[in-house]
């Protein structure tokens, strides 16, 4: 069994530290039972699961560290697994930004784990896939889709008393549906921690419709467009952004975040103030660790309040230079939006394009944050309040960053990659060219 | 035991566009956590291996399977990670197992093990009977698998003067840690270096009658440069212009003869890099770029240095000829592809210009294509995938070329660990140079408004290969002939059929070097896959240059 009880986790860690002679000594130990199916031309083509326990060490000397691993769990192989680490880390040239390991630390209860999903077995796999690809070969359409599952646990403790344990389920899955002339493609993605949630059949339905309606495509003239994004389409640029909110890189001058003249925007107002991220490991709809890997808890954070820069992430390290709350990057982030659903969106709208998705994302300029990538599987022209017919798929170019201070409106926000966000209406998105793939 | 891990890049400065497109999440990681030492014991003697894959391959014949193969493979990393005075991360990783893969019932069937013992690889070979079993019942048609003549017991290695792995770790962070001073001395304000090395030890064996040794080497050098101007708020980085490479350590040899002199104080890398000299230059130039002149947008004539063009082949040639790709079997993921089989069976596709002609290849020495045989057993070679401008073939396996009417595979079947499941993989695809005598210089002399490229930047393609964009680390204006200074906030946009027609000169073979990409991903689990992309200096006529600069 890959999933160990938080006891079990706890007895293994203490027996490593108490071989230790180092320093300072760390343990991870995760372990996680993974399982997938894939299938296209409505088929299954791979499907497969694995299970995973393993066990690192590291090891510090001074400002020397070392890190081994193993995935046997007798005692003779743990010493061993002890020693090699602290070779490594005797070995290891000095880190001048180490810093000492955390003590104990609190952390609180997050709703990760399931049970609906920790027993997905081949036979659930199987049937989901079925509920995918029949509807579809009853309609004469193609599908290509991919789930994924996971249960595991993570456990960390250390020689200063640090001791925490996690439970997590997930289950991602994704569909893309073609018409069997290849004039019109569809697409959908869930993902959540309950697998009861899932329903494979009703998110190709989704995808069906997009692909079934999508064949007929105008070309659209590239420039300036206000644009509805659906949270597939803007949570690449969302996640992007946030991952740039690294104080250091800010402190240094290379970030979107550095401030000319020197020193960094933290407290400026950079977005429309209607916008409000934050992240939240006991959120229900999208919970997470509630701690990062290196130990420290994870909690509420607000990143950006009323559209004002409130927090930057740090490094222990930097943080201990700058003398602030080292607060850790946040695993998955949740977008405060409105009560809209994307159907009111889009009949609130005079004209304007519906986006599925963006794809093949690529920074262009880290200083703008200005990415580049393109439309896909369901591309859509609304007039007054309708969608009149589909259209090319376009090339962009924008920053994140503008287009959140080009904000229209904001729906309900739905749960996407691990995060929570709302479906956006943005002016003036700008598109560059046009693109004739389906 | 994690079978992959993830060494997130953010914190290690490795820029975010040198990650492939499937991994974004960090540079990946096969297996545990070893000694520098330990990577440098022998694995297992071909004899054990031989028994040992005899075993799979008599259990899965008892069983019904009426094709097996089987890999024994070691994974060895070793992968360095430094910013300015610095080590960062070291990291020394092993992973060593068995994959299995059978036909029974006319379906395939895989499993994996990491108990190398006969009891665990009979066990392992079971359960991959049993799971091409139970699939045979959903299976619409039977695989057809191409013939391959078994060849006996063979072996490879790639053609090395200096194992990376027996040079001490002192002396690589010496050479980063040489890098980075040099480069913070000449205007850097930061500097993030790295080196990766890669060793499979890979044996396969085939109820075909195959026994292949293969001792399979990469390396990879690299670099970026950040220069600040925090008066002005800005900054720009420029990345190291090495090349992955299928060598041992000499690749750092940085062997004047391996140099190829270009415009400008530029230096183009042939089979021997000079890791601290590119330094320098990424340095002045990264300074040089802070106060480049924006490009005015508009149609230029594009000369596009190896370097920088190795990434515009793979995406625009490399991965639309992929025949499952082609077929749908990536349609949830990377996408189809335009370069369909009606378009091929016409043989008058006109996919670029007359010059064009693209050759896919596993042989080419010091590529990271480069083997022996590829993962089910192929011995591989060279093949036309363009000739004189139109498309006359794809990239095809074994389970595959009867698509296309062929009676062989093309050798290009690749797993990136033993755990994994094979499946095709770009081989090199490489564009040939052209036959008359020409240089750099002479190309830019006949340019009236240009822009020379150079190295690899931001790039971006649609799902079926259509339109792209991509930028670079070096844009030089060219006006009547000559170099007029550098350029900054450059993409080209294109559409490949558009791109390629408008290939309009070729320079020599003198000027050939390959470009590689060292983690490309596909797939659902994603594996990574290393390969090269040759071609000398290029023109393209009237390419659409946007303005990719910004306020925010």
């Amino acid at each position: 069994m890959a999933i160990l009880t938080k006891e079990e986790a706890k007895q293994i860690i203490d027996k490593v530290l108490a071989f230790s002679k180092a320093d300072e000594m760390s343990v991870n130990l995760n372990g996680s039972r993974t399982g997938n199916i894939r299938y296209a031309r409505n088929s299954v083509s791979t499907s497969g699961e694995t299970n995973n326990l393993s066990l690192s060490i590291t090891a510090v000397y001074g400002k020397r560290s070392g890190t081994a691993t193993i995935n046997e769990f007798d005692d003779a192989s743990l010493e061993k697994t002890v020693r090699r680490a602290e070779e490594i880390a005797r070995l290891a040239p000095e880190n001048p930004e180490y810093v000492p390991m955390l003590g104990p630390q609190k952390y609180l209860e997050t709703p990760t784990y399931f049970e609906s999903t920790a027993k997905i077995d081949p036979a659930f796999r199987a049937q989901a896939a079925f509920d995918s690809i029949d509807p579809c070969s009853k309609k004469n359409l193609t599908a290509a889709g991919y789930m994924e599952d996971t249960a595991g646990f993570s456990a960390i403790g250390n020689s200063k008393g640090l001791f925490g344990y996690n439970k997590a389920t997930s289950v991602d899955f994704s569909i893309t549906v073609r018409t069997n002339d290849g004039l019109g493609s569809g697409y959908a993605k869930r993902d959540f921690n309950d697998a009861a949630q899932l329903n494979t059949r009703s998110a190709t339905e989704v995808a069906m419709q997009k692909a079934l309606t999508s064949t007929t495509a105008r070309a659209l003239e590239p420039g300036k467009y206000t644009v509805i994004l659906e949270p597939a389409a803007s949570i690449d640029l969302l996640q992007n952004m946030m991952r740039s909110m690294d104080a250091r890189n800010a402190d240094e001058g290379r970030s979107f975040l550095s401030k000319r003249g020197g020193g960094t925007r933290l407290g400026e107002k950079l977005f429309d103030e209607r916008v409000n991220i934050y992240s939240d490991p006991t959120s229900v709809d999208n919970p997470d660790s509630p701690f990062a890997g290196d130990g420290r808890p994870q909690e509420k954070v607000m990143w950006v309040e009323n559209g004002v820069v409130k927090n930057m992430f740090y490094s222990r390290y930097w943080a201990q230079e700058k003398g602030v709350k080292a607060v850790p990057s946040p695993s998955g982030i949740i977008m405060a939006g409105g009560t809209q659903s994307l159907a009111d969106m889009i009949r609130n709208t005079e004209k304007g394009i519906l986006v599925t998705r963006l794809w093949y994302i690529r920074a262009v300029d880290p200083q703008t944050l200005l990415y580049t990538g393109l439309t896909r599987d369901g591309t859509f022209y609304i007039e007054n309040g309708k969608i009149k017919h589909p259209v090319k798929n376009f090339r962009f170019n924008e920053s994140p960053v503008i287009m959140l201070n080009n904000l229209e409106a904001m729906g309900k926000p739905v749960r996407v990659n691990g995060s929570m966000v709302p479906p956006l209406k943005i002016r003036d998105f700008t598109f560059t060219s046009l693109s004739d793939a389906v | 035991m994690n079978r992959r891990y993830f060494i997130q890049l953010s914190s290690l400065g490795l820029g975010a566009m040198m990650v492939p497109s499937a991994l974004e999440a960090g540079v990946p990681v096969l297996g545990r956590s070893v000694t520098a030492e330990q990577l440098l014991e022998p694995g297992a003697d071909v004899a054990i291996k031989k028994k040992m894959a005899d075993v799979a391959l008599n259990a899965a014949k008892s069983k019904g399977a009426t094709y097996a193969d089987v890999r024994i493979g070691r994974y060895l990393q070793q992968y360095l990670f430094t910013r300015e005075t610095k080590v960062q991360n070291i990291v020394n990783a092993e992973s060593y197992g068995v994959g299995i893969r059978v036909i029974a019932n006319g379906t395939w069937g895989f499993a994996a093990t990491s108990d190398v013992t006969p009891e665990g690889i009979a066990k392992c070979t079971e359960t991959a009977v049993a799971i091409a079993k139970a699939n045979s019942r959903i299976q619409k048609e039977p695989v057809q698998l191409a013939p391959q003549k078994g060849v006996g017991e063979v072996s490879w290695k790639t053609p090395l003067t200096k194992n990376a792995f027996q040079i001490p770790v002192q002396e690589k962070i010496d050479l980063l840690m040489k890098v980075n001073s040099e480069a913070m001395k000449n205007g850097a304000g930061f500097v993030t270096s790295n080196l990766f090395f890669i060793n499979e030890q890979k044996y396969f064996a085939s109820t075909d009658g195959s026994y292949i040794d293969q001792d399979v080497h990469r390396i990879w050098p690299t670099f970026t440069v950040t220069a600040i101007d925090k008066q002005a708020g800005k900054f720009k980085t420029r990345d190291a212009l090495s090349s992955p490479m299928g060598m041992g350590y000499e690749y750092l040899d940085g062997l004047a003869s391996e140099k190829i002199p270009g415009p400008n104080g530029l230096v183009g890398y042939r089979k021997s890099y000079d890791m601290v000299e590119d330094a320098i230059m990424a340095a002045k130039q990264a300074r040089e770029k802070l106060t480049a002149k924006s490009v005015q947008p508009g149609k230029y004539d594009l000369v596009l240095d190896p370097n920088h063009l190795g990434l515009t082949i793979h995406e625009s040639v490399g991965h639309p000829l992929e025949l499952d790709r082609v077929l749908g079997y990536e349609a949830n993921y990377a996408g189809t592809s335009f370069a369909t089989l009606d378009k091929w069976k016409t043989k008058n596709f006109n996919y670029g210009s007359k010059l064009v002609n693209i050759v896919a290849d596993k042989t080419q020495p010091h590529t990271l294509g480069a083997v022996g045989y590829d993962d089910e057993g192929v011995p591989t070679k060279e093949w036309d995938l363009i000739k004189d401008g139109i498309l006359v073939n794809y990239q095809a396996i074994r389970d595959q070329v009867a698509i296309i009417g062929e009676k062989e595979s093309h050798g290009c079947c690749y797993a990136d660990d033993w755990s994994s499941i094979q499946f095709q993989r770009m081989p090199n695809v490489s564009l040939k140079p052209g036959t008359e005598k020409r240089n750099v210089a002479d190309m830019i002399k006949g340019v009236d408004k240009g822009i020379y490229i150079i190295g690899r930047g931001s790039y971006s393609i649609d799902q079926q290969r259509y339109n792209f964009q991509f930028g670079g680390q070096l844009f030089y204006e060219i006006k009547n002939g000559e170099i007029v200074g550098m350029l900054d906030d450059v993409a080209y946009q294109s559409n490949t059929q558009e791109f390629w027609n408008s290939c309009a000169q070729l320079c020599d073979q003198d000027d050939y070097r390959t470009f590689g990409s060292f983690f490309d991903g596909k797939g659902q689990p994603s594996q990574v896959s290393a390969v090269s992309h040759g071609s000398s200096t290029t023109r393209f006529n009237g390419v659409n240059v946007i303005n990719t600069g910004r306020k925010i």
